[in-house]
């Protein structure tokens, strides 16, 4: 970033967290977390204890940092080295990002940005088109696609939550992660001690990663003997049920059709099942009990969007609910082939064009890297 | 005598942690205190009876001190001391013989010994656990072994329609050390936050726990000067004891994977037969003989001698067609889930090649 765009998005995030500290979640157990913070530009400063709320207003506003993280876990010693700090717990996150959705729009909104010439091109690219550099960065700009099919599996997750593993939609917070997805947090003392291994096959649980044949009756041999699941029934059954018969009235036919087509047609049809009704979320995210995060209700640097909660999650807006920066018109030269819409507002597109737009497009801008 | 004394438990142990060891709402009668001689109960009904170790030293105790060290001796060879499940004929019999078959380990003081003892009875009470469980699955006596499984592991256990019930926090804390995968959350009954079981998988859950409550007990006593008649048997343990510990050699070079698959089977925990292939192709091709390797498998809970020899035979080539069987490629252990990679593991693709310095 150059330094005269530094100064701008240093001062409007600053001017952010004096007039939206309020925004800021303070965690429960707020001194038994980890801290760590990024300063534009700079490297990741972590193994932070904060003793209350004023202390990380006071951080805030001293070192305006781009990006602040806490951790999920709590420790005895949250500034101690990771290997002392006394691990005694951590929320259970879970990570979707629209990235991991195999959404066709998503070459529509990706920008390709050399390295080297610095110019961007719509789509992805396998090499810069006006000076053949392979080096680039691709850039996925806002597109509202991607939220809400991303939606759409926060409400899988949240059902699943709660119908199976008793985690009530009181205890979870839903996030805007800043970027292209959520960020779902789960209170709840029953998961807090499980450790990286058990957050792992919980994970495949919600997926439907792993699952046999024979959980769901189908025998390898001698299948005519098989009981599939019934409709209605709770769990994966039951969601395996509607899955392969549709309606109550279909199931004597497919019954005999599963049945007479056997076992690795029956598998088939379970991968099938995980792929519509899994739910996607990164295993990575939630099995690291370790990790710092993006903190609720800070910047996000990458994207010139707030991490904010999504008390209604339907009428979610990130573009115009976590678009937070200052109004006030500033110039800019932007460079980018989409057009993007900020609270309600198009922009561009722009090819390495002059413009005067308000404070948060340009630190939308600014911050992507397409100015 | 003292009674075992609970206060003590290993503080390295996550699961033991949370778990509160006061087992005196229980009030087992004296049959549960023979199924479940660890209990701190049963030390204190022997005191009550009036039993003391000056006393037990008396030649006529002779026979319950050879009981006591058959109970070791059985144990030592990775099998289940067998009281018989009906009948438990002399019930202040099969409490003494335990007391002082720990008292004999202790004063011993070899680890594997103890290991291998606690091991064997958690694999011993395991059966009455399940067998508690499942004839009373109605509910009429179902109090005492819940309460066991409750108190001991912090795991609440409740029943519904002939089913067990438990947390699934509780059931992935145990589950994940299981390598077959049924025992996956996702090949379970799960619903508002519970996972249902049978009895014999219950039990199953908890028998590594089982086994370290027992061994932590027998760690934390203080044992005071026994009596001679015992001291005869002390000997001839540390003599047992040396017979088997020569006998694998666990080396620290080993790759991660087969470092793995030892500590499974020395947990007593089912190594899948992927699993085992590695372990025997490995070690044979370190040089080891299937008589070093033999006693490996010993405490798995499917162990039989016969089988395991035939089978080591087998993959070494002796038998059969004489085709040697070739160590799985770190690939095919990846797939297998069998993989634990270090930095020490980079670029080799076969665990045969680990811990050889490469050249160029
Ligand atoms: S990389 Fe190879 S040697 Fe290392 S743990 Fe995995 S399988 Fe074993
Ligand atoms: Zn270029
Ligand atoms: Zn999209």
């Amino acid at each position: 970033m150059l330094e005269k765009d530094v100064i701008l998005v240093e001062n409007a995030i600053k001017e952010y967290y004096f007039n939206h500290f309020d925004l800021v979640n303070i965690p429960p157990k707020l001194t038994q977390r980890e801290f760590g913070y990024q300063k534009i530009n700079g490297g990741m400063i972590r193994h932070i204890a904060i003793r209350d709320s004023k202390d990380l207003h006071l951080l805030m506003m001293k070192e305006t940092p781009s990006d602040v993280y806490c951790s999920n876990a709590y420790y005895s010693f949250p500034s101690m080295p990771m290997s002392e700090k006394d691990w005694k717990g951590a929320d259970l996150i879970f990570d979707i990002d629209a990235k991991d959705l195999a959404l066709s729009c998503r070459n529509d909104h990706s920008v390709f940005k050399c390295s080297s010439c610095h110019g961007t091109t719509l789509g992805k690219q396998s090499a810069c088109p006006q000076c053949g550099s392979t080096k680039f960065e691709i850039v996925s700009v806002a597109c509202k696609n991607c939220i809400g099919e991303s939606k759409k599996e926060v409400k899988k997750l949240l059902k699943m939550l709660d119908q199976d593993l008793d985690i009530k939609n009181e205890e979870t917070e839903v996030y805007f992660s800043g970027n292209e997805g959520f960020h779902i947090k789960a209170i709840n003392n029953n998961y807090e001690m499980l450790g990286s291994q058990e957050r792992s096959d919980l994970v495949d649980y919600l997926m439907f990663n792993g699952a046999m044949p024979e959980t769901f009756g189908m025998k390898k041999q001698y299948n005519s003997k098989s009981t599939l699941p019934e409709m209605g029934e709770a769990g994966w059954k039951g969601r395996v049920a509607t899955s392969l018969f549709g309606s109550k009235s279909k199931v004597p036919k497919v019954t005999r059709q599963i049945i007479s087509d056997g076992y690795l047609a029956f598998q088939a049809k379970l991968d099938e099942v995980r792929q519509t009704m899994g739910v996607k979320v990164d295993p990575k995210v939630t099995m690291d009990i370790h990790r710092i995060f993006r903190l609720e209700g800070s910047m996000n640097s990458k994207s010139g969007l707030s991490k904010i909660q999504c008390k209604n999650l339907d009428d979610f807006d990130p573009f115009l609910d976590a678009c937070l920066l200052g109004e006030e018109q500033v110039d800019i030269v932007a460079n980018c082939p989409v057009v993007i819409k900020l609270k309600n507002k198009k922009y561009g597109p722009y090819a390495n064009e002059r413009d005067s737009v308000p404070k948060y497009a340009a630190c939308v801008y600014d911050m992507q890297g397409i100015s | 005598m003292r009674p075992i004394s609970s206060e003590i438990i290993p503080k390295h142990n996550q699961i033991f942690k949370s778990c509160k060891i006061k087992i005196d709402v229980l009030q087992p009668g004296i049959m549960d205190l023979a199924k479940y001689p660890f209990l701190a109960e049963a030390g204190e009904y022997l005191r009550d009876k009036g039993f003391n170790l000056e006393q037990l030293g008396h030649p006529d105790w002779e026979p319950l001190v050879e009981k006591a060290y058959g109970r070791i001796v059985v144990a030592s060879s990775g099998q289940v001391y067998g009281s018989d499940m009906e009948r438990l004929e002399n019930p202040d019999m099969e409490i003494l013989s335990f007391i002082v078959a720990v008292i004999l380990l202790k004063a011993a003081g070899i680890h594997t010994l103890t290991r291998r003892f606690s091991l064997a009875e958690a694999r011993r009470a395991e059966r009455y656990l399940q067998q508690d469980l499942w004839s009373n699955k109605d509910k009429k006596n179902l109090e005492l072994p819940l309460k066991i499984i409750q108190e001991l592991f912090a795991v609440q256990v409740a029943v519904e329609n002939e089913e067990f019930v438990i947390k699934v926090g509780d059931y992935l804390q145990r589950a994940v050390h299981f390598h077959e995968k049924e025992w996956k959350l996702v090949n379970r009954r799960v619903t508002r936050g519970l996972v249902y079981l049978t009895a014999h998988e219950t039990v199953r859950l908890i028998r590594t726990e089982l086994g370290q409550y027992i061994n932590a007990k027998i760690q934390s006593i203080t044992l005071p000067s026994i009596p001679d008649t015992f001291k005869a048997r002390v000997q001839d343990l540390v003599q047992l004891a040396t017979k088997f510990s020569d006998a694998v050699v666990v080396s620290s070079d080993y790759p991660p994977c087969v470092k793995h698959a030892i500590e499974v089977l020395e947990k007593g925990e089912n190594l899948p037969h992927s699993g085992r292939f590695l372990l025997a192709t490995y070690l044979l091709a370190r040089g080891q003989t299937t008589d070093q390797i033999a006693p490996l498998f010993k405490n798995a809970p499917d162990y039989n001698e016969r089988v395991t020899r035939y089978q080591l035979e087998h993959i070494s080539g002796a038998s059969g067609k004489g085709t040697k069987y070739q160590c799985p490629s770190c690939d095919k252990l990846r797939s297998e889930n069998l993989c634990f990679a270090i930095p020490d593991c980079d670029g080799i693709i076969n665990p045969i090649q680990f811990g050889k310095k490469r050249k160029n």
